[in-house]
């Protein structure tokens, strides 16, 4: 009987030891957590409130119930018998808006692998080094760097200059404000994403398994796509993550280099919120860019944990 | 009749083996790929630069050096008041995120897992997640509607915005930090009668100090570089640098942007520079 009292006392030392834990981390957590919440997760209820609204004459919204943002999405209303009529205006913008982050994902994969590669085959102190001037863009101002690639492949630009001095070309190669000069700034915005997941895969590469594939007499490419890759699938499908969807979203880009006329998404959705004064569509359209994100990522999810449970 | 592989001559294959082994993890066209992404990645930032010491007020052809642009671009009243907004607002996201981070840091790598702490996780990060454009117009609906309710204005909602943003971004080398180090210092604190706050103070914070540093850096880049949440939210008069030098750019293309981005620049990449010095001392 003695014996009950103390234990029940170290269970109830435990007990408040546990709650006071619990307090302490409560109020650790308070600052971060509300910060985040109030500004940058309420917005997006707000936004989907938003987008079932009707938009004010001035900006802003009027609240009145109405579908028409994701009707406008696809149709348009006739102004004389008031029929929906099909409109791929919006639909084309987001599917050039993927069509220009999936080549620019490609694009980054197609320079990036090789360049973690290598970076993860030399010796340790010259890789911090190579991994430094990778990561270093990143930290610089987009905007600037965007800019400057702006500077290049203007017509007048050094691209064009040293091409015609060169005899190579006689008349400038127009680049700037169509396509591919996009498609060149989002590679260039993007890549350090995908060299620095590679690169972690492929660090804890084990090369006795190249030998082993040399061994057993493949050649080059074959141990390339049948040992090296396999092996660095998470990193490459973390790196093709992190491109496309910043590269779906991208405004800055389309914005210098795409000359405001090869719209994507990002700069829709702005000029919604600007010169159209259409917040309800804006609204509506940047949830559907985030439930495009959404979908990428749970495919990945998915497509992780059926890759887990066929190891196990 | 054998099949045509095993039939070369024998001698061949174990040469060839051989040559293959010798430089086992050689890819060819990978060292050259790896530099392209060099070029690639630093050829445009070091012309921009370039043309920011031209004489001539061309973007285009090399003149002869000169520093006048500089001398412009910082007699210019908007340039400067730009820089200033910048600074207020970097240094307010930064002491704000830094401070929220740490704690947060503290809370979940210090106590025992708990339930819940991947939402935690998830909500800390979550401005990492979402495309940057999906933040920037959330951000003005939801201020729009404090504005209209509250009456109040000025550069508070776009501190407050920054410091968001900057929060996962502070986080991280905090937490690092933090998960490298081991409890036994503060638990020899603690076990010599050093009260909690004691231990905090003397122990732990200066063993977490560069992590802290680190962290603070890294939400005062983010900060002064942003360009898109402020270009949705920012009032008038209350332009940024970056801003500023969008808007100029539309205006039209002179060696005084060049030399404002390259002072952008510079300031990044000696702050970068500092953070890799800071966490190779941390390593060490």
């Amino acid at each position: 009987m003695s014996g009950r009292e103390p234990q029940s006392a170290l269970a109830a030392a435990i007990e408040q030891n546990k709650r006071t834990e619990r307090v302490t981390r409560a109020w650790l957590l308070a600052p971060a957590l509300t910060i985040i919440l109030a500004i940058s997760i309420l917005p997006l209820g707000i936004t989907v409130v938003y987008s079932f609204l009707t938009p004010g004459t001035y900006g802003g919204v009027t609240w009145e119930f109405s579908t028409d943002s994701y009707v406008q999405f696809l149709f348009q209303r006739d102004i004389f018998d008031d029929t929906l009529v099909f409109n791929s205006a919006y639909v084309s913008i987001f599917l050039r808006s993927i069509g220009l982050a999936l080549g620019a994902t490609l694009g980054a994969l197609i320079l990036g692998f090789p360049t973690a590669y290598f970076i993860a085959t030399k010796p340790r102190e010259q890789r911090n080094i190579w991994l430094f001037l990778i990561t270093l863009p990143f930290w610089t101002n987009l905007l600037i760097r965007t800019y400057a690639m702006l500077l290049i492949i203007r017509d007048e630009g050094i691209i064009n200059i040293m091409l015609m001095k060169a005899g190579i070309i006689s008349s400038p190669l127009t680049i700037l404000y169509t396509d591919t000069a996009v498609f060149i700034g989002l590679i260039y915005s993007f890549l350090p994403f995908m060299v620095l997941p590679i690169y972690a895969s492929l660090e804890k590469l084990d090369f006795s398994l190249v030998e082993a594939g040399y061994d057993l007499y493949a050649n080059r490419l074959k141990v390339l796509f049948h040992v090296i890759v396999p092996l660095a699938k998470p990193g490459i499908v973390a790196g093709c993550i992190l491109v496309f969807i910043p590269g779906l979203g991208a405004y800055i880009t389309p914005e210098l280099l795409g000359g405001g006329k090869k719209l994507m998404i990002g700069n829709m959705i702005a000029m919604q919120f600007g010169a159209s004064r259409n917040w309800p569509f804006g609204s509506a359209a940047a949830l559907i860019l985030m439930a495009l994100v959404i979908l990428v990522l749970l495919l990945n999810a998915l497509a992780a944990r059926r890759g887990a449970s066929n190891n196990g | 009749m054998a099949d045509p592989t095993t039939a070369m001559p024998a001698s061949a294959q174990p040469r060839q083996r051989r040559r293959l082994v010798r430089d086992l993890k050689a890819m060819p066209g990978f060292t050259a790929t790896a530099w392209l992404c060099i070029v690639t990645l630093y050829l445009p930032i070091l012309v921009l630069i370039a043309f920011s010491f031209n004489e001539n007020r061309s973007v285009v052809l090399w003149t002869g050096f000169s520093l006048d642009w500089y001398a412009k671009a910082l007699e210019n009243d908007g340039i400067r008041n730009a820089a200033w907004v910048s600074v207020k607002i970097a240094l307010f996201a930064t002491v704000i995120s830094t401070i929220a981070a740490t704690m947060a840091a503290l809370a979940t790598t210090r106590t025992k897992k708990f339930a819940g702490q991947g939402l935690v996780y998830g909500i800390i990060n979550q401005p990492l997640m979402i495309p940057e454009i999906v933040t920037a117009i959330a951000t003005l609906s939801l201020f729009a509607l404090v504005k209209k309710v509250t009456g109040l204005t000025g550069i508070g909602y776009l501190m407050l915005a920054h410091a968001a943003f900057c929060i996962p971004f502070a986080y991280m080398p905090i937490r690092a930090r933090l998960e490298t180090m081991t409890l036994t210092l503060e638990q020899a604190a603690a076990d010599l009668y050093a009260p909690p706050l004691k231990v905090f103070t003397l122990v732990t914070l200066p063993l977490l100090g560069p992590g802290i540093v680190a962290g603070a850096m890294l939400a005062f880049v983010v900060s002064l570089d942003d360009v898109i949440i402020t270009l949705m939210i920012a009032g008038p008069g209350e332009t940024t640098l970056p801003i500023y030098i969008l808007g100029a750019i539309r205006r039209g293309i002179t060696p005084e942007i060049n030399a404002v981005s390259t002072i952008l620049v510079a300031v990044s990449v000696l702050l970068v520079m500092l953070l890799f010095l800071v966490q190779r001392r941390m390593q060490r």
